[in-house]
């Protein structure tokens, strides 16, 4: 591992863009393409706010991420004490949304999957989830 | 800061969008174009993505429920302005299967009033 970075907030959604940037400032090093730097941003968003608008919900609760470098690899771990996901092959249904009735999409997990190089998600009911985000940068083939 | 810029040209409200489109931004700009919807007459809805800096699928929710709005007022709505990466976005979601895009504002407005 090369660099890490550990940030905690609030279950707040004026932190989503907080995590996004800061995520993307972690991994300005390896040189990403603005193409790649928006891809990771954008699955950092989806992850982010899943914890916050389904983890949480009402309530409140701490987020937090965990990213590492290794060569040209970023790994980002996104999780919440939240309530948990029961279904996680439910959830990862392209237009499945928990909370239609605040306009989600259901495009969150698909567009993780597709913007990143793998996706991770554990969750417990009543425990929490977290999300483990992997994407290499540039043509390496490094591994980590 | 304004997130939201508004006219109507020919009936049609033109929306400009601005910064960046997450769920944080998104809540506070719908409200704003449901409320311009509600007290304009207007036969079509045109969003320009022109100033959108960064945009998550909350802006792809934000989409599909002026969508709704428009159609059940029997408008037309379009999205013109759309950068690379925001298409990659409406490409996956089948966005583009139900809404055409245009290269520029004029255009969208020319379709929308000849529809």
């Amino acid at each position: 591992m090369s660099n890490y970075l550990r940030l905690q907030f609030p279950s707040k959604s004026e932190n989503e863009s907080l995590a996004r940037i800061t995520v993307a400032s972690f991994v300005a090093n390896l040189d990403p393409t603005m193409e790649e730097l928006t891809e990771l941003k954008t699955a950092v968003s989806e992850a982010v706010t899943n914890a916050i608008i389904h983890g949480y919900g009402e309530q409140a609760g701490e987020v937090t991420i965990e990213c590492a470098l290794f060569d040209h690899t970023v790994k980002v771990v996104i999780e919440d004490k939240g309530v948990g996901i029961a279904d996680i092959d439910e959830a990862r249904q392209p237009m499945y949304t928990s909370r239609p009735e605040l306009e989600r999409s259901g495009m969150g997990m698909t567009i993780m999957e597709t913007f990143v190089d793998s996706i991770e998600i554990e969750s417990t009911v009543g425990e929490g989830t977290r999300v483990t985000l992997i994407k290499t940068f540039g043509m390496s083939n490094d591994v980590m | 800061m304004p997130l939201v810029e508004t006219r109507f040209e020919h009936g049609v409200l033109v929306i400009s969008l601005k910064g960046e489109l997450d769920h944080h931004a998104v809540e506070q700009i719908r409200d704003n174009i449901e409320r311009q919807l509600a007290e304009n007459h207007y036969r079509g809805l045109v969003i320009s993505f022109r100033n959108i800096e960064f945009m998550d699928s909350s802006g792809l929710g934000l989409i599909l429920g002026r969508y709704r709005t428009v159609r059940e007022h029997g408008g037309q709505m379009a999205l013109c302005e759309v950068g690379a990466s925001l298409r990659k976005l409406f490409e996956m979601s089948g966005l583009l299967k139900v809404l055409p895009v245009y290269d520029s504002e004029e255009v969208a407005v020319q379709a929308i009033q000849g529809a």
